[in-house]
């Protein structure tokens, strides 16, 4: 049984939904991500971590300043994974997924690359400019590490698309709530909770719902509809200068992911 | 009796070259699109109205001009594809108003785009007045200083610019803006991209529009030459629509060798060039297996060239897969190159010639050093050199030949 499995079953027991916090590896520098990543943990279920990448088009402007900002100082795919070795050793029960464009796996080969994370000790991947269509041979290539492969299932896919993601999918599905990038710029949107009935129904993992979640109401709203938790990244960002807000803000969220009895 | 054939290649593939690496959210839009240039492929309307519009307003056929100085007395003859003269200043407009009429077909209210040289920027937006659609253009900021011309073309045709300034603020940072912004906007909004990059079906759909430029090139070239074929095409590559555009038509022509010339930059040794296929390793970028300029762990290089057009760290993924059949031979020129065959050609011929266009004269140039036998060339002048007339002055003045 996987990190996340277990997770999602206590979760439905103490009836929440999940918090899991997005960070950069290497942000704000190498030697400061991993304080960064444990001011996030008292709140969080699980971590979602992105290996910072120098064109990431499916981020808005925090994440990219954000992923530019770590390279620039000097972040590392290796230094990355070392930031995951550490929490994974600390944390030996936290579900830990790892987001990475696709050219960062394409360069040493989706096995060496799925080998090196699982050897780190994260438990799924998420590539997220590799749509269902392309995702065959790295889906193969994250079983054969024994890694999740994570899928993005967005809110205009068609039902043959949700079905291929339902089916290459494992960990849980990242469901979009809205059109565009990550960022807090354009709100969270409203996911239909005709998404989550067809993904549960293809038997798709749980999903998880990112791109700008960052209000109570904005978690509440995607619990309601069906999500089994929330992904919040750019929000965290915007309040990183400021330890005092981040904290109260993240208990915010939290708090928003106990679901009332109904 | 039954005969084994071969399985159907994936349509977005290149021999193992191409494919859609995008956002599962971009995949409808593309789905979209794929349908509609097949749908409008098939529609003889459709064909009719963009005939009409390559005639009477963006001025095609363009000429075929033989040059008369340029190289003379080396054995090579030297024919333009006059691709400078056609509406907007380059070959850009031919497949624009084809995708124009594309985003009209679906129902497409507003158009976005991005731009390295402006070129295609321009065309978008003197296409966008035409058709009354609202643009927007994104064009890296550094960019829009060395070709402000065409930034201030763009807006006088009433096309928003966004000047975008992450990463090396050139075209590949105005891509990713335009990928960042469609995923918002498909819905009412069509990406029309410039090249032959991209994710399917931008390389055949963009390939395909061009393909006019070789077909009107090959019978004019048979009838100025009394039925001969040139003995070379060369043409510059950045993404490769112009090469692509003019070599089609000659593809299944054996004696006609096939020549692609990139931007070589600094030269290759230094590290500063836009050489993807000389200089490139295998990635993924802006949606297609390809290419690209990148270190060891996957992060996208920056490119350099002399020439913004040609600033790209991606290619084309059909032109890698024309390297490696051997059909098509790469070469490259240099910022150097590129500037002494600009010089040459308006000295020689009248002709300015767009600094993406003298890197293909400039390999010219370079074949004529070595004697060679005697030879018809047939060169795509892929755009006229107006936009880089401040830019070239202003590096004269630095540095005086």
């Amino acid at each position: 049984m996987s990190r996340y499995t277990r997770l999602f079953d206590r979760l439905a027991r103490e009836r929440r939904g999940a918090l899991v916090p997005f960070a950069v590896l290497g942000y704000p520098t190498p030697a400061r991500s991993l304080a960064w990543i444990e001011a996030l943990l008292p709140h969080a279920d699980a971590l979602e971590l992105g290996l910072p990448f120098s064109d990431p088009i499916a981020d808005g402007p925090v994440i990219q300043t954000a992923s530019h900002e770590a390279l620039a100082a000097g972040a590392r795919i290796d230094s990355g994974l070392a930031t995951v070795s550490r929490l994974r050793a600390e944390h030996p029960e936290l579900p830990i997924g790892l987001l990475v464009y696709a050219n960062l796996v394409y360069q040493p080969g989706p096995e060496r690359f799925y080998r090196q994370v699982e050897a780190a000790g994260a438990d799924s991947v998420l590539i997220p400019d590799v749509p269902a269509e392309e995702a065959g041979p790295y889906v193969a290539a994250a079983r054969q590490a024994g890694l999740a492969a994570v899928l993005i299932a967005p809110p205009n896919a068609p039902e043959a698309t949700l079905a291929l993601i339902a089916k290459l999918g494992s960990g849980y599905t990242y469901v979009v709530s809205r059109s565009g990038v990550t960022g807090t710029e354009r709100g969270a949107g409203r996911p239909q909770a005709r998404l989550f009935e067809t993904l549960r129904a293809l038997g798709a993992p749980p999903g998880l719902v990112g791109f700008g979640i960052s209000s109570p109401a904005d978690v509440r709203a995607a619990l309601a509809q069906g999500a089994d938790g929330v992904i919040v990244g750019s929000s965290l960002i915007e309040k990183s200068r400021d330890p005092a807000r981040l904290e109260s803000h993240l208990h915010a969220l939290a708090q928003a992911t106990l679901r009332t009895v109904d | 009796m039954t005969i084994p054939t071969a399985p159907a290649p994936h349509p977005g593939r290149f021999g193992r070259w191409g494919g859609r690496y995008v956002p599962e959210i971009l995949v409808p839009a593309l789905d979209e699109l794929d349908r509609a240039f097949r749908d409008a492929r098939a529609d003889p309307a459709f064909q009719a109205e963009l005939a009409g519009l390559l005639r009477n307003f963006a001025g095609r056929p363009t000429p075929l001009t033989r040059c008369r100085n340029f190289l003379a007395g080396s054995g090579l003859e030297i024919y333009l594809k006059r691709e400078d003269l056609l509406h907007g200043g380059a070959h850009k407009t031919n497949q624009v108003l084809a995708q124009m009429l594309l985003a009209r077909r679906m129902g497409k209210t507003r158009v976005i785009a991005e731009t390295g040289a402006g070129q295609h920027g321009v065309a978008v937006a003197l296409a966008g007045a035409l058709f009354r659609i609202p643009v927007r253009i994104y064009m890296g900021a550094t960019d829009c200083a060395r070709q402000a011309p065409n930034v201030f073309r763009m807006k006088l045709f009433g096309a928003e610019v966004i000047s975008v300034t992450a990463g090396s603020a050139t075209l590949k940072d105005a891509m990713n803006e335009a990928l960042r912004d469609w995923a918002a906007s498909y819905g009412d909004t069509h990406y029309l991209v410039g090249t032959v990059a991209g994710p399917h079906p931008f390389p055949t759909l963009v390939g395909e529009f061009q393909r006019i430029i070789g077909d009107e090139a090959r019978v004019q070239f048979l009838e100025q030459t009394g039925g001969a074929l040139p003995d070379r095409v060369v043409a510059c590559i950045g993404g490769g629509s112009n090469a692509l555009g003019i070599f089609r038509a000659f593809l299944e022509d054996p004696d006609v060798a096939l020549v692609g010339v990139e931007a070589g930059g600094a030269g290759l040794a230094s590290g500063r060039h836009g050489a993807t296929i000389s200089g490139g390793r295998p990635g993924i970028l802006h949606g297609a297996e390809t290419l690209i300029l990148t270190d060891g762990e996957g992060q996208i290089l920056e490119s350099h060239s002399i020439s913004a057009g040609l600033d790209y760290p991606g290619v084309g993924p059909e032109h890698v897969h024309l390297h490696e059949t051997g059909r098509v031979h790469y070469e490259l020129a240099t910022d150097d190159e590129a500037l002494s065959a600009f010089r040459q050609l308006a000295r020689d011929e009248g002709i300015i010639p767009a600094l993406e266009s003298a890197h293909a004269l400039a390999y010219c140039q370079r074949l004529a050093r070595t004697r060679p036998a005697p030879a018809r060339l047939l060169v795509n002048l892929s755009g006229r050199g107006d936009k880089d007339l401040a830019h070239v002055q202003a590096g004269l003045e630095e540095n005086p030949p």
